[in-house]
């Protein structure tokens, strides 16, 4: 697919960062691909970007002299109660007056040219209100904007089973459904293809017309460093070919909108997902509306995990059903079609070759990967970047390549999962590693140690890494797992592993190009002592609502019931690009501070001039305002001193914004994977495997991630323990298995569509999650914060296919560990005396 | 969210009432107990019933009583009651066990003892949505003509689901079914018959019952008491899924030898399979790790599980022997 405006970003070498451990030139010029020249006409980044405003003592403090009152506490969510009693209104729990039910046609071939569509029986059917097609809603539409392939119905030809060609909108979704099988499809069907080999083998089966080539979806190939010397020169080189299954996210609440055009001709669209801008702008292109003539209002999300960071058929069709019909219109998925809408992780076939020195040092990663990506782009551009961007981090990896190649298939389309394309190569990167060791005869968490890559440094890659609180996660699993008194140490059929990971607190570039903030606030201050911010932002369950209370509270020493967060609806708040890449707290929460932080100057020094104090000595906490040096005296509420705030400076409102500073390598791509700041997880796994079934049950994960600083522990706790559960649900049970041709029917059926036959771990399988919070304060991150949503996902499946080897003796390299692919390695070969040599060359060498 | 189609929704309060209903329209009408099958079944259009009689108010089915012909188990307790009942789980720990193991707290709260006896069989063909079913091009089973299983079968192979019946059929059970009076203002019939042979090979319809008919009650026989029994269930996960495999065994030893031993093996096919030849593998022969292995060796022999269940089906061939040997120590710990 062309890419004629894809961002890159120049970068100079490092000034205000020391270089690694072991120094390297990002790559030689003599092995310089096309693929790696900047192209002419960027557009971006410029070099005067908008830099957030620098606050005295840096933005990790505490804005009052005596440390943090509502940061670093275990607070409630701002929305947990109204969650937990059945108030939390949801987008299926919105009926409109004289709201209709609209449902989705869906194709039942996996490739299908559309010869004609009669949908006049349909039409005639009592309580059916309108019907429409491709023909409808013909503007091509994507996330990426130079991979735009998609169109809310399919026009020409279906492109997998479950593919939408048509919507009914009725009095009632019994009817509609009754309607949708009164439409009568003409289909032509074409040969389909369902796996990576026969994309590859068959081009000419094309899968997506807008692919350039075949069933090309897009290939990178980058190099950094000499890999093939680094190799060559190693004292063992392991070669690994992993299986990374995919999986979906199965949030809990299904996709859903309602839609309602209203007689001036404006659009509102209220739907459940995690990108309110990027919808808002598709809608008015899709639709053809201006911009400003729509609303897009997000309500409580029950989940997206990256599984709604994108529009979908649904909102265009039943925004164009509601403007048919002047009527609002619903759209709810059902279960099944969560499966079709997709977007979940992309399966991977990952070929690794890795070296070692006989000390323990990395010396370069030669990777191919293959990545099927469904039937179309989604995120793939940036997916197949990930796939290699941050490969050898935590670690410094000296030299590496990697070759990736996204296909497309006749399958639903893969996206952004938690831990978008980089959870793949972690697992068999950090898979690799405990081989490596197990060859020189190193503790595998010793040789993570040697190659650790530090703070303030910038990978090989590019990469500028701030803050690094690694080494102490892997110091925290160690010790509270027992790991020196159990590895290589437990019983057959018991085992620990462990795996490391980095992982972006955002990325630095809006997904299309533009010069504006990522994030923004705007935050008002009332007489009656409220305070009500506005914003973008996303909140999908992880908790950023709660994020701007806890910063609005700690900046104007309010109690968070007096906080309002108005946020998500592109009428009443100031853009966010939405929750995606881990980007929130990082991103609004640092608008937050900044919006808040404004405020509070003015606050302070109305306080200041009016006690006759240092600007220093005023505190403002817990709806109290006093002088540090006569807090008897100086003392009021915090409604007083905005009262006196707002008689001095006028109405008291702010905004804040954020925008990253330039990052990236200085090459195509070069920004994928840059981030302001990086957070840091380890995981150990302990298991129990039955050497009879092949079952492998996961007794335990301890879990140490770096934060930078937990805004509330309690939230990042569940992230972790989110994330760990994520992680091991891949490892152990998921599959999108779709079935094969077989005698009587045709392909490309997904195996099990419901979450019945679609098996998620229940909590009576779930291992105890052990929570190790690490604070490595972060200089960019609001009060020191990164990331807590996504990072701690990727080690869990690398650190439980370790435990597995060191408790069986065989390396699971392919997903899902289930007990027929377990029990089938323990009979191939001897994996009994692999796993007695392996525990003798351990002990041999004297566990160093 | 799927949806149900419509239809009547009847709730009698006596069996003669319930009967009544269905003989108006014995075509179109499904018994409903708990709904925990029935409903998602439904949304699937998998059952088209233009009436549904729901039988929650038809109290009487709903008891446990001991006489000395032995324990009677009303066909509506719930899998709850049956799994946490004293009596039950003083006399018939494995039948308790087995109640326990079926779905989640929230599916066993409503799912009933008769409901699950009754289950419809399963398949990964068949228990989908309409949808879905029309891409594949339907199945024998509903709506269509082939086979997706045994591509040249013409009988369904959907498989046997229920976790309470290898248990009932190991402890010899009987089953008492009702049926309606021939014509109105008639009396109901009731009739007996070993669970063993309530069962049919045809995955359309697996059991015995004949349009109308509902089963009422469960007997353990007086005889029954004191057998050794165990139940053992091969699933992916702690909870939610119907068995991969299921076995259940029960038994008698004297001196260390096996007396009386039956093994009920199912989600193979549409019925559970007893084991054969177990008089000549078993009977007289030490209950021990030696002979749990021979008999585990001839099941496997015996049973042969097919496509249509999660899971590789070679994998779950294998388990086969496994389970039956974990059943065997379950039941008589002392070798």
């Amino acid at each position: 697919m062309s890419e004629p405006k894809e961002p890159n970003a120049p970068i100079d070498a490092a000034k205000s960062v020391t270089e690694g451990r072991r120094p390297e030139t990002v790559h030689s010029d003599s092995g310089r691909k096309p693929e790696m020249v900047v192209p002419k006409g960027r557009i971006m980044p410029r070099e005067d970007r908008l830099a957030p405003p620098a606050w005295e003592g840096g933005r990790s403090v505490a804005p009052n002299a005596d440390g943090f009152s509502t940061i670093g506490k275990r607070n409630r969510k701002v929305e947990g109660l109204a969650k937990v009693t059945g108030r939390a209104v949801y987008a299926d729990d919105i009926t409109l007056p004289r709201m209709l039910h609209a449902k989705l046609l869906r194709s039942i071939h996996a490739h299908a040219r559309i010869v004609s569509i009669d949908a006049s029986a349909a039409l005639a059917m009592p309580g059916v209100h309108a019907v429409i097609t491709g023909k409808d809603l013909p503007v091509y539409f994507g996330i990426i904007p130079w991979t735009e392939d998609e169109q809310a119905l399919c026009e020409t030809k279906a492109r997998y089973v479950g593919d939408a060609i048509a919507a009914v909108a009725a009095d009632s979704e019994l009817i509609a459904e009754e309607a949708l099988r009164c439409i009568r499809v003409q289909y032509e069907v074409l040969p389909a293809v369902i796996d990576i080999d026969s994309a590859l083998e068959h081009p000419e089966w094309q899968v997506n017309e807008k692919a350039e080539t075949g069933n090309i979806s897009k290939q990178v190939r980058l190099e950094f460093g000499a890999v093939d010397a680094a190799l060559a020169n190693s004292d063992e080189v392991v070669e690994g070919h992993y299986w990374y299954e995919g999986s979906t996210h199965a949030p809990i609440e299904p996709h859903c909108c309602v839609a309602e055009f209203d007689a001036t001709g404006f659009l509102t669209v209220h739907s459940s997902t995690q990108v309110a801008h990027y919808l808002h702008r598709d809608l008015a292109k899709v639709l053809g509306l201006p911009t400003q003539r729509v609303r897009v209002i997000q309500p409580t999300v029950g989940g997206a995990f990256g599984g709604k960071s994108e529009p979908f058929s649904l909102e265009f069709c039943a925004a164009k059903l509601a403007m048919i019909t002047g009527r609002p219109v619903k759209i709810l998925y059902t279960r099944e079609e969560v499966f079709y809408a997709h977007r979940g992780r992309h399966p991977m076939r990952l070929h690794y070759r890795t070296g070692i020195s006989k000390d323990g040092m990395l010396t370069g990663t030669d990777a191919k990967v293959q990545i099927d990506g469904g039937a179309y782009s989604s995120f793939g551009l940036v997916t197949t970047y990930y796939s290699g961007q941050l490969l050898g981090a935590p670690y410094v990896l000296p030299t590496y390549r990697f070759d990736s190649t996204r296909v497309f298939t006749n399958k639903p389309c893969c996206g952004p999962k938690r831990g978008h394309g980089s959870v793949q190569p972690r697992f068999a990167f950090e898979c690799q590693i405990d081989k490596l060791a197990e060859r020189i005869g190193m503790d595998p968490i010793a040789v993570r140690r040697k190659n650790l890559i530090g703070e303030s440094t910038r990978t090989v890659n590019g990469m500028r890494v701030t803050s690094n609180g690694f080494p102490q996660c892997l110091d925290a699993v160690e010790k509270a797992s027992g790991w020196k008194d159990k590895f290589r140490r437990l019983p057959y059929g018991c085992g620990i592993g462990v795996a490391g990971s980095m992982y972006i607190s955002g990325t630095n570039y809006c997904i299309y190009p533009n010069e504006m903030p990522q994030s923004a606030v705007q935050l008002k201050l009332d007489r009656s002592g409220r305070a009500t911010v506005f914003s973008g932002c996303s909140d999908i369950g992880q908790g950023v609502d709660s994020v701007l209370a806890y910063i609005v509270c700690e900046e104007l020493g309010l109690t968070l019931r007096d906080v309002r967060v108005v946020a998500a609806d592109t009428d009443l708040t100031p853009v966010d690009l939405g929750s995606y890449s881990s980007r929130e707290t990082f991103m609004v929460g640092n608008a937050c501070l900044d919006a808040a932080r404004h405020l509070r100057e003015k606050i302070a020094a109305t306080l200041a001039e009016r006690w006759q104090c240092g600007k220093g000595e005023v505190v403002l906490a817990n709806g109290v305002a006093c002088c540090t040096s006569e807090p008897r005296e100086k003392a009021m509420t915090v409604r007083e001193a905005f009262q006196l705030a707002e008689a001095k400076h006028g109405t008291l409102g702010s905004v804040g914004w954020y925008q990253s500073p330039k990052l990236g390598g200085d090459y195509r791509g070069g920004t994928i994977g840059a981030s302001p700041a990086y957070s840091f997880t380890a995981h150990v796994a302990e298991v129990e495997c039955d050497p009879e079934t092949g079952q492998v049950r996961v007794c335990d994960i301890w879990v140490a991630h770096d934060c930078g600083r937990a805004l509330n522990p309690v939230t990042v706790e569940g992230q972790m323990e989110g994330s760990a559960y994520m992680g091991f649900a891949e490892a152990i049970l998921e599959t999108m298995e779709y079935k094969a041709a077989a005698p009587g029917h045709a392909f490309g059926l997904h195996h099990g569509p419901s979450l019945l036959d679609y098996r998620l771990p229940t909590s009576l399988d779930t291992p105890r999650l052990h929570s190790i919070i690490i604070e490595s304060v972060d200089p960019e991150g609001p009060y020191g914060a990164k990331e807590a949503g996504e990072g701690p996902l990727h080690p869990s499946v690398p650190a439980i296919a370790n435990a597995i080897h060191d408790a069986l003796g065989i390396r699971c390299d392919a997903l899902p560990f289930s007990p027929p692919s377990v029990l089938g390695m323990l009979r191939i070969g001897d994996a009994r005396a692999a796993w007695e040599a392996a525990r003798a060359g351990f002990h041999k060498t004297g566990a160093r | 969210m799927l949806t149900l189609p419509v239809f009547e929704w009847v709730r009698p309060q006596s069996l003669d009432e319930a009967l009544a209903f269905f003989t108006q329209a014995p075509a179109e009408s499904l018994w409903i107990a708990g709904g925990t099958d029935a409903v998602p079944n439904l949304k699937h259009r998998l059952h088209e019933p233009k009436r549904v009689i729901s039988l929650a108010g038809v109290r009487e089915l709903h008891y446990v009583r001991e006489d000395d012909a032995g324990m009677h188990l009303g066909a509506l307790l719930t899998l709850r009651e049956l799994s946490e009942h004293a009596r039950v789980r003083a006399e018939y720990p494995a039948l308790a066990k087995a109640a326990s193991l079926v779905a989640s707290p929230q599916i066993r709260n409503m799912g009933t003892l008769g409901g699950n006896l009754c289950l419809d069989t399963r398949c990964t063909y068949y228990n989908q949505s309409y949808f879905w079913r029309e891409a594949l091009g339907f199945c024998l089973k509903k709506d269509g003509t082939k086979c997706h299983v045994v591509p040249q079968g013409k009988r369904c192979v959907a498989a046997h689901s229920s976790d309470v019946a290898p248990v009932l059929i190991a402890l010899g059970a009987e089953v008492e079914i009702a049926t309606p009076p021939a014509q109105a203002g008639g009396a109901a019939s009731l009739r007996r018959i070993a669970v063993d042979t309530f069962f049919v090979g045809d995955g359309v319809h697996n059991n015995v019952l004949l349009p109308g008919e509902l089963v009422t009650r469960l007997i353990i026989p007086a005889a029954s008491r004191g057998l050794s029994a165990g139940y053992q269930k091969l699933r992916p996960r702690g909870a939610i899924d119907f068995p991969m495999l299921s076995v259940a065994a029960a038994g008698r030893t004297q001196a260390g030898a096996f007396t009386q031993l039956r093994i009920v093996v199912s989600a193979l096919g549409a019925k559970p399979r007893v084991l054969g030849q177990l008089d000549a593998l078993a009977v007289g022969k030490a209950a021990d790790e030696a002979q749990f292995s021979a008999i585990a060796a001839a099941a496997y022999k015996q049973c042969h599980p097919l496509i249509n269940v999660p899971y590789d089906h070679e994998w779950r061939h294998e388990m086969v022997p496994v389970f039956v040997k974990r059943v065997l120590r379950d039941a008589f710990p002392k070798g």
